[in-house]
């Protein structure tokens, strides 16, 4: 985790000078009504097809093209085409696409690439991305990793050319802690996971016998904050990733729960039950630190969430009567209600751009994922489902992942949808899924 | 064995809170001599009830050993006064047990906040107890929100089982 293979660019320069002449024209609009681009993702070719730890180049072509369409694809920014049912390029189209012919089959844009084994053992990803009706290359890059980390140069490209088209921040490049959930109803087996953004990579961190909660990784992804049950109750504890080991937040005979990270990683804002009565409090993520309470009222206050600026803190609190999201300064001053929409807002998520706030709204006999602004207005549900809840934001505020409960047999999955609410789709992970944590653009 | 042990244990620590407390204590509230305790090396007679003070004898002398809530609710009324009175009886018969009593909710609520209403739920049952002259400092509580539901189904008859609080004697 700590020895990340540095990314090497090259031909940098040519994207600042392509930016001046290339013009985005000609969207299609999809069910949705959102603008969207179509592009042709044919799979990347390679100078010699050898034999790497990663497989054959020739079949890593392919298999880069069909993770740079699946990411595309979980935005609505894109209507990728291919690799599946495209033609196969040779080198020399790499740099001299056959713009008639993929007009021909309606691409705006088209992604060329390829992939090469280097003598020392790296494979280099070229990634070039190309606006087809002005012929003109948008993006070039070259990725080189080591053969196990090939599938972050595919991650990096689809970033590349998602930032280049949407003007987005990217957010491919990144990864997810979770819960993996397994066992009957009645004594689920939680255990803390981490994997990809799109699910690849998985690892199991903690090995199920005690219960494991609401992970969150730190902003230098070397810790994850989460809940142990390892005392036979609620406590947090923050877990160092190289090292293995864990350690109390704060030592407290009181349930401590709902870790966040500050965004500079250096408070972790939780809640802590005191006879019964839930307020928030905020500790040195150091360790050893005096826990400062940041609540104070009988009611529960819990889900603390910073502003990306930690200047201020979305929480949720059933002062009112009912679970409702407030907003208050990060210094607890300044307590104010934004949620106002009929029924319960719980699981308040504050947006990395800062925008938008996510929540999950309980009424009318169903958990929706939804989004307004740290004012409260604007809002919109995202999801229609029995048992969607806890919003976690991609690194660039585009996309949200949560976790949806089946009525009844209460499995979980991990979900996907994009921020306007199209783009739907299942992540897969090798069991349940819940609690979900998206963490930041990796370096 | 362990169980005699911690019952010779008891048995001796309950004289001494006889012998230094003003309040005098029928010798017939005492647990019985230990059941193949040391120099009882015959055949061992096999129980008629459950060991007394034990979480089985517990379970058996009380009326239950929970108490149910409404939804997002953690008041205790006048049923489950009457569940948590028997249950301090039993308690005020055996001083020296503690007990732990988990909060519990149904599966209808996010998560976090059912690890606060289910503390909320444990500390009303608790302050209950204390009410009824048993000292807190006997009783500790732990909240599971919705991670250990009883009632394995999805209607409101199961959601009702699963909103508790569960007093559990710790050995």
């Amino acid at each position: 985790m700590r020895k990340l293979p540095s990314l090497l660019l090259f031909a940098g320069a040519l994207l600042a000078s392509s930016s001046a002449t290339a013009q985005i024209t000609g969207t299609v609009t999809d069910e949705t009504g959102n603008q969207s681009f179509v592009v042709a993702i044919p799979p990347l070719t390679t100078p010699e097809n050898v034999a790497t730890p990663a497989g054959q180049t020739a079949d890593l072509g392919r298999k880069v093209a069909e993770i740079i369409s699946n990411d595309l694809n979980a935005t609505d920014v894109f209507t990728p085409k291919g690799p599946a049912g495209l033609r196969s390029i040779t080198m020399p189209e790499v740099t001299a696409p056959a713009f008639g012919e993929w007009e021909g089959v309606g691409a705006e844009n088209l992604v060329h690439g390829f992939v090469r084994a280097n003598t020392d053992g790296t494979l280099m990803v070229g990634c070039y991305l190309y606006d087809v009706s002005l012929k003109s290359e948008m993006v070039r890059q070259g990725y080189v990793v080591g053969p196990r980390e090939w599938r972050r140069a595919a991650h990096k490209c689809a970033d590349s050319i998602y930032s280049r088209l949407s003007g987005e921040n990217p957010f491919f490049d990144s990864r997810i802690a979770y819960i993996a959930e397994t066992g009957p109803k009645g004594n689920r087996v939680k255990r803390l996971a981490i994997m990809d953004s799109d699910g690849a990579n998985h690892r199991f961190i903690t090995n199920g016998q005690a219960l494991a909660l609401t992970p969150r990784f730190s902003p230098d992804y070397k810790s994850i904050v989460y809940v142990s049950y390892i005392e036979r109750r609620a406590r947090v504890y923050v877990y160092d990733i190289a090292s293995g080991r864990q350690r109390l937040v704060t030592e407290s005979p009181n349930q401590t729960f709902s870790p966040r990270w500050s965004p500079d990683g250096k408070s972790i804002l939780y809640s802590m039950s005191v006879g019964g009565n839930t307020d928030l409090y905020r500790v040195s993520a150091a360790g050893g630190g005096t826990p400062v309470r940041l609540t104070n009222t009988p009611a529960i206050e819990t889900g603390g969430s910073y502003s990306p600026d930690g200047s201020k803190i979305v929480f949720e609190s059933d002062r009112s009567g009912s679970q409702q999201i407030y907003v208050m300064n990060a210094d607890g001053s300044g307590q104010q209600r934004i949620s106002f929409g009929g029924g319960n807002y719980a699981t308040p998520e504050w947006s990395p751009r800062g925008n938008l706030i996510a929540f999950t709204r309980v009424g009318g006999g169903a958990f929706r994922v939804g989004v307004m602004s740290p004012s409260g207005s604007g809002e919109k549900l995202l999801t229609n489902s029995w048992q969607d809840e806890a919003p976690t934001w991609s690194p660039n505020g585009r996309v949200i992942q949560f976790f949806r409960t089946a009525q009844g047999s209460g499995k979980t999955a991990v979900m996907q949808v994009d921020v306007t609410g199209a783009k739907e789709r299942k992540i897969d992970t090798p069991v349940d899924g819940s609690d979900p944590a998206w963490g930041p653009i990796l370096p | 064995m362990k169980r005699n042990s911690a019952t010779a244990l008891l048995l001796a620590v309950s004289l001494i809170a006889v012998a230094g407390c003003a309040k005098k204590q029928k010798p017939e509230d005492l647990p019985p001599p230990p059941i193949g305790a040391e120099g009882n090396t015959g055949v061992v007679q096999m129980p008629t009830g459950p060991t007394p003070g034990s979480q089985a004898d517990f379970v058996a002398s009380i009326t239950a050993d929970r108490i149910y809530f409404d939804t997002d609710k953690s008041d205790v009324d006048a049923d489950d006064q009457a569940t948590l009175a028997s249950q301090a009886e039993w308690l005020k018969k055996f001083p020296n047990t503690r007990v732990t009593i988990e909060g519990h909710c149904d599966e209808r609520g996010t998560r976090d906040y059912n690890i606060a209403l289910g503390a909320r739920r444990a500390n009303s049952a608790k302050n209950a107890l204390a009410a009824m002259g048993i000292d807190a400092a006997r009783i500790s509580t732990v909240s599971y929100g919705k991670e250990r539901p009883e009632a394995l189904g999805s209607t409101e008859a199961d959601w009702a089982r699963n909103r508790r609080a569960v007093t559990v004697t710790v050995q």
